[in-house]
Order: C-alpha cells, then structure tokens, then sequence
C-alpha cells in the first residue's frame, strides 16, 4: 500500500480523540491511585498511609455485603436476561414469525429508554398505592407480595435491567445469525438436518462469540449497578441502603460522607475484581471457543 | 455501554444479505405456535410502555382512584402535558433544553472525534499507532465506578462542576464508537481513492471531509445514533457533576420531581413524572423508529453496542 507511509500524519486525525481521552479516563485512573494511597483527618490533614485503604477495604463487611448482592444478581439476572435474549433472536432469526420486523423493533425499544424512566414506570407499577400490583390486589382479591419490600427488592431490580438489555442483546445475537454463511444452511437441509439440530449445529456455535461479549458486558454491568437502586431509594427507602451496591457504596461515601480517599479505593478495587472476572470469564469462553 | 461484536465487513455483509435466506424461511412457512409464544416476550417489552401512555392520560387523583391499564373518566393528557411544560415556572423546557444540548455538543462531537479518529487508524501508519490501540482497548475494560469520583475532583479543581462542560466533555470521549469507525473506515474506504486525491494535491482534511466522510456515512449514523442515546439517558454523571436544577438534564429532573412528593411539605405531582417521562422517551423511540435501516444494517455491518 503506497499511502501507509509511517509518518506523524494520522496523530492530525488520531490526536483529538487521544487528547480528550487522556482527560477524561487516564487522568483520572492516575489521579484516583494517588487519592487512594492518603487519607485525611480532621485533625492531622492528609497524610500517606500507602496501603492501609486497601486494607481497609478487603476487611469492609458494607463492602463486602454490597459485593455479595451485585455478584447474586450477576449469578442469576444475566443467565436469565441471555438466555431470553437468545430465543428471541432464534426465534426472529428462523424467519418463521408472523411480523418479524415488529418483534425484532418491540423487543429492542426499551434500550431507547433511559434508565430513570424505566426505573420510574417499573418503580411505580410495582408499587401498592397505584401500581399494578396494588390494582390486582384490590380487583381480584389477591395479596401479591410487595415487589418493593426488603425481601423482593433485589430480584425487582433484575427485572427492570433484564427489561431495559433483554432487546439490546437480542440484537447482538440476531445480528451475528444474520452474517452466517446460508452455504451452512443449505447443506444441513441437504443432509436433512431437522430445525432443532440446525440450531445446535450451525446457529448456537456462530453465538458463541457474541454470547461471551454480552457475557462480558453484563458482568460489567451488573458490577457497575447504580442507577435503578439509587431512583428507587426514594420510593422504597426501606429496602435500600446506602451501601446497596458497591457503586452507591462509594457514591454514598464520597458525597454524604466527604470520604474521598476511601471512595476512590473502593471504586479501584470493585475495578480491579471486575477487570479479573471479565479476564477470567474471556480466557474460559477463548478456550471453549478454540 | 457499548461493544464491538463481529468486524464483518460492510462489503461481505451486503453480498450475503443477497443470498438466499428469505427464499428459504419462505419455503419453510410461518408458525402461529412460535408467533404466539414469541408474542410473551413481546407483552412483557410493551406493558410498562403501555402503563406509561396509559397513565399519563390521567390527573394526580385519577391515578389512585383509576385500574393501573384503563383509562380514567377523567382524561387529561393534554392538561398535563401543560403542565409539565409550566410547572415550577417552565423548568421542564429548560430541562429539555439542556438535554438538547449536551446531546448536540456531547454525542456530536463524540462521533466526530471517533470519525476523525477511527480514520487515522485505519488509514495512516504513524509512531505510537499500538500504543493507542492497547490504551483504549484496556479502557474499555475499565468500569465506569473507578473514574465517576476522581473525575468529579479533577473536575472541581478546574472549576468544572456544575458547568455544561461538566457533561460535556465526558461525553466526548466513546471508545466503541472509535472501534466501530476503525473497522468501518478500514474496509469502507479504498486507500487507492485516497491516493489519487493526494496526487490532486487535495490536503489532507479535505480529502477526508470530501471523499472519506461519505463513504463513511452509514457507520457514523450508528454511531451518532447510540451516542445520542447514552447522552440522552444518561443519569450518573449529571447526578455527580451538577447541584444546580438549572443545568439539569431531563432524567435528573425527573427523578427530582419524583423524590418531591417524599420530602416534607413537597407537592406530589405524580402525573407531571409520568407525563414528563412519556416526553422524554418520544424522541428517542421516534428517532428508533425512523432510522431503523441504517442503525440495523450498521450493527450487522460493523457490530457495535454502544
């Protein structure tokens, strides 16, 4: 290729992106370790403790009560959220539904929906005054449990995120169906290879890429949750406390409680756990995959 | 969040999309079993949209005294959009506003720099090229959690907060958008075309906006499209960055107007939460809708979840 001179041309293009990327995620990775290694006291001012905040941290019961919840919610919600996501996108793909492009456009349209209004629309049909739950109480003389009490609260969350990611991850899946090769496809039914064997022979093996991507981005995800726990504080403040997440752990800690040192080292570590399951899980899913 | 999923070309991708799929779930045949329990997952998308059309429809006392998925005798959709708009002194519209904002400035600019970007990648070779890949592809990994804090500090510090810039410039950075623009340009862009533009004696610049930009153009609408979504919806940011309701963007004034019914002596104003999210959600869907072609055809070309 003529034009691949190596020259400091590209950084003309490159360079933008770089210079604000530098702003807005390497500064502050570097600026958070520096803040995790002091701490300050009202008496004393701020001074270099090197590692006592990690320590601190790995023997934290709020954090570790915040980490078991998110690590139970990533145990259950994503299977279920992908394996749902899955049949649909079997399911659009067999090119058997009446209507696809409906289903495929439905399904997805709660990704067009932010979070807070989501979180509201469930928040509130969950709700007994005049939610859904209230309504069917009343009408059909049932006493439905309340989705926003203590017990229910956690499994109420992975429902409003398995409903907002469900037609996100669909599209992913479906997306990769649309690319394999229809060669495949004819020689199964040349073979006489039945549906159900086409799925197990052609279809799930070209998912299992995609799948160990939407795997990846849910752990992260759910590691990452704060948005639905945090709007439904208000409406069942109850059942959510202020370290209910790592996430709102060192949100909590940080803007309630001017904790900023021990803040950033909880957000380091809950990364760094992150980073190694999400290492953890690829490297698995790289060696099934070869 | 966003993530690359298969790097098919967009060449390969449109030769196969010719081939003969339809022609063969044609002769296959439709099913009303698989429609039908299909049509489950699809009950469960739509009813809280539902729900939400339903009930913004209503007054604050028609919500309490009304079934959850029927109309009240009272219908006072248009009233409350009214009064979503001039409540609290048109603090809505100014809301709105802000969201039109940080979108234009934020996800606009976030897809020119990956466009920019992802085209330097693709097509120069220049000192440093693998150090940039390493970096942002390692950024990826990196949660949100660990940068919302230090981010804030760094941003107070330069007097940042509380500023659209506080919004703003976060937003301009979106690493799935440059991955996605890479592989894109890469395969959408012939280095010969580009030669000859050079012998021309076409600058550099021009070559791109002039030649490489529309070529580009269906891998920058996805983009553009799923940047606008994560700025429009987004909530966590804004939540740390901003304390002043003036340069909040509509999310957070809607979960404001919601938390003021707990607080004491707050007016509950119920319906305006459901009206104002019904608004806040219409652009978004409609934009979905319309687009459906492109942000399609750009996921399977490219693969990107943003």
């Amino acid at each position: 290729m003529t034009s691949r001179r190596r020259s400091w041309v590209g950084w003309q293009f490159t360079g933008p992106f770089m210079v604000v990327f530098a702003l807005v995620f390497l500064a502050p990775v570097a600026y958070s370790s520096y803040l995790s290694v002091f701490r300050t006291r009202l008496v004393g001012g701020t001074t270099f403790v090197g590692l006592d905040n990690y320590t601190q941290a790995l023997s934290d019961p709020q954090f570790w009560a915040a980490f078991g919840r998110v690590a139970l919610f990533l145990a259950v919600q994503v299977p279920i959220m992908l394996f749902l996501a899955l049949l649909v996108a079997l399911a659009i793909d067999s090119g058997r539904l009446h209507g696809t492009a409906f289903f495929r456009i439905s399904v997805f349209l709660p990704y067009a929906v932010p979070a807070v209004v989501a979180t509201l629309m469930w928040g509130f049909m969950y709700g007994t005054r005049f939610g859904l739950v209230g309504n069917l109480n009343t009408t059909l003389g049932l006493s439905l449990p309340d989705p926003l009490s203590p017990d229910l609260i956690l499994a109420s969350i992975g429902n409003i995120v398995t409903w907002e990611f469900v037609g996100y991850n669909m599209l992913i899946l479906y997306s990769a169906l649309r690319v394999v090769d229809p060669a495949l496809y004819e020689a199964a039914e040349i073979d006489g290879a039945g549906q159900f064997r086409t799925i197990t022979a052609i279809k799930l093996p070209a998912l299992r890429g995609p799948l160990l991507i939407a795997t990846i981005f849910s752990i992260i995800g759910s590691f990452q949750l704060f948005n639905e726990p945090s709007i439904l504080e208000t409406l069942a403040p109850n059942s959510i406390s202020t370290y209910y997440t790592p996430n709102l752990y060192a949100y909590s800690l940080s803007f309630s409680g001017q904790q900023y040192n021990y803040a950033a080292t909880v957000a380091i570590v809950m990364g760094l756990i992150t980073m190694l399951v999400a290492y953890l899980v690829q490297l698995r899913g790289m060696r099934r995959l070869g | 969040m966003a993530a690359p999923t298969l790097a098919e070309s967009p060449a390969r991708a449109n030769r196969r999309r010719r081939t003969p799929l339809r022609r063969r779930s044609a002769r296959r045949g439709k099913s009303r079993t698989l429609t039908v329990v299909t049509s489950l997952v699809l009950v469960y998308t739509l009813l809280p949209l539902v729900w939400l059309v339903i009930n913004s429809t209503k007054t604050q006392d028609g919500l309490f005294r009304s079934f959850g998925l029927w109309l009240d005798s009272d219908f006072a959709l248009f009233g409350n959009i009214v009064d979503t708009f001039t409540y609290d002194g048109g603090v809505f519209t100014r809301w709105l506003l802000n969201t039109v904002l940080y979108v234009i400035a934020g996800a606009g600019g976030a897809t020119l720099l990956a466009a920019l970007g992802g085209y330097g990648l693709a097509k120069f070779d220049f000192p440093g090229k693998k150090a940039v890949f390493a970096v942002v592809l390692g950024a990826v990994a990196v949660p949100g959690t660990a940068l919302a804090v230090p981010t804030f500090l760094m941003f107070s510090r330069l007097g940042l907060t509380n500023t659209p810039w506080a919004i703003i410039i976060p937003s301009l950075v979106s690493p799935f958008g440059l991955y996605l623009m890479w592989t894109f340009a890469t395969d959408a862009v012939p280095d010969e075309l580009l030669e000859s533009a050079r012998i021309d004696g076409a600058g550099e610049f021009r070559t791109f906006f002039s030649i490489a930009m529309p070529l580009l153009a269906p891998g920058t609408v996805t983009v553009l499209l799923f940047n606008v979504v994560a700025t429009w919806n987004n909530y966590f940011l804004p939540l740390i960055m901003l304390k002043d309701p003036d340069w909040y963007p509509l999310t957070l004034g809607l979960n404001a107007w919601n938390e003021q019914a707990g607080t004491a002596g707050g007016e509950a104003v119920f319906n305006l939460v459901i009206t104002g999210s019904l608004l806040t959600i219409v652009p978004l869907v409609t934009a979905f809708l319309l687009l459906q072609r492109y942000w399609q055809s750009g996921l399977t070309a490219g693969g990107v979840k943003a």
